[in-house]
């Protein structure tokens, strides 16, 4: 179970960030191959979000599993909402499909 | 039996899947953080199920996540997924 105050935290999180990615480590010095590849998928669309690295805190590290109801890291949320890992986080900027839900959520993107 | 055998069993039988490609690249990441001496810790999986039709792609990676969950807490530290449904075939 999460504990109440981690799930609160993670909710602030997302809810005051338009975009937010729970990571390892920083967006400057990404500890994994996946989340590094997240962090240039959002640097190329060039918007801006908040990182969060969760090898800082293994509460929000597990929390953020439960709370998504999903097992791994990164994770990728715009505006409040889930959007993915790495994998679909690619596959949505080949298609085109993330700068477009960016840009409908009203985050600035200047690509 | 070998973490490879087991994530195509698991998926096999709950996906029926009709294509099921599954890679080891655990020799990649040889010394990162966790690789496991003997690999089988990285993988690449590309499956094509028609259990995929008509469900988002997070949708589809979390019923693929629920299949192998014992898997994901246990030796494998990284998955990558590509999950098709067969009407997406190129």
């Amino acid at each position: 179970m999460t504990d109440t105050t981690v799930s609160s935290r993670i909710k602030n999180e997302i809810e005051s960030n338009d975009v937010v990615l729970f990571m390892k480590g920083t967006p400057v010095f990404p500890q994994c191959g996946f989340s590094a590849a997240v962090v240039q998928v959002l640097g190329e669309l060039g918007a801006k979000f908040k990182g969060i690295d969760v090898l800082e805190d293994p509460s929000i590290r597990q929390g953020v599993k439960e709370f998504s109801n999903w097992p791994t890291i990164p994770q990728l949320y715009v505006k409040g909402e889930f959007v993915g890992g790495c994998d679909i986080v690619r596959e949505m900027y080949a298609s085109g499909e993330l700068q477009e839900l960016l840009e409908s959520r009203g985050v600035k993107v200047d690509a | 039996m070998a973490v490879a055998d087991r994530i195509r069993e698991k998926l096999s039988s709950g996906l029926a899947p009709l294509r099921l490609e599954i890679t080891d690249d655990s020799h990649k990441h040889a010394g990162h953080a966790g690789a496991r001496p003997g690999g089988e810790s990285h993988f690449t999986v590309e499956v094509v199920s028609g259990a995929f039709e008509g469900l988002s792609r997070v949708e589809r990676q979390r019923l693929v996540y629920r299949l192998l969950e014992e898997e994901i807490a246990g030796p494998v530290h990284a998955l990558a997924l590509r999950t098709i449904a067969p009407s997406e075939r190129r």
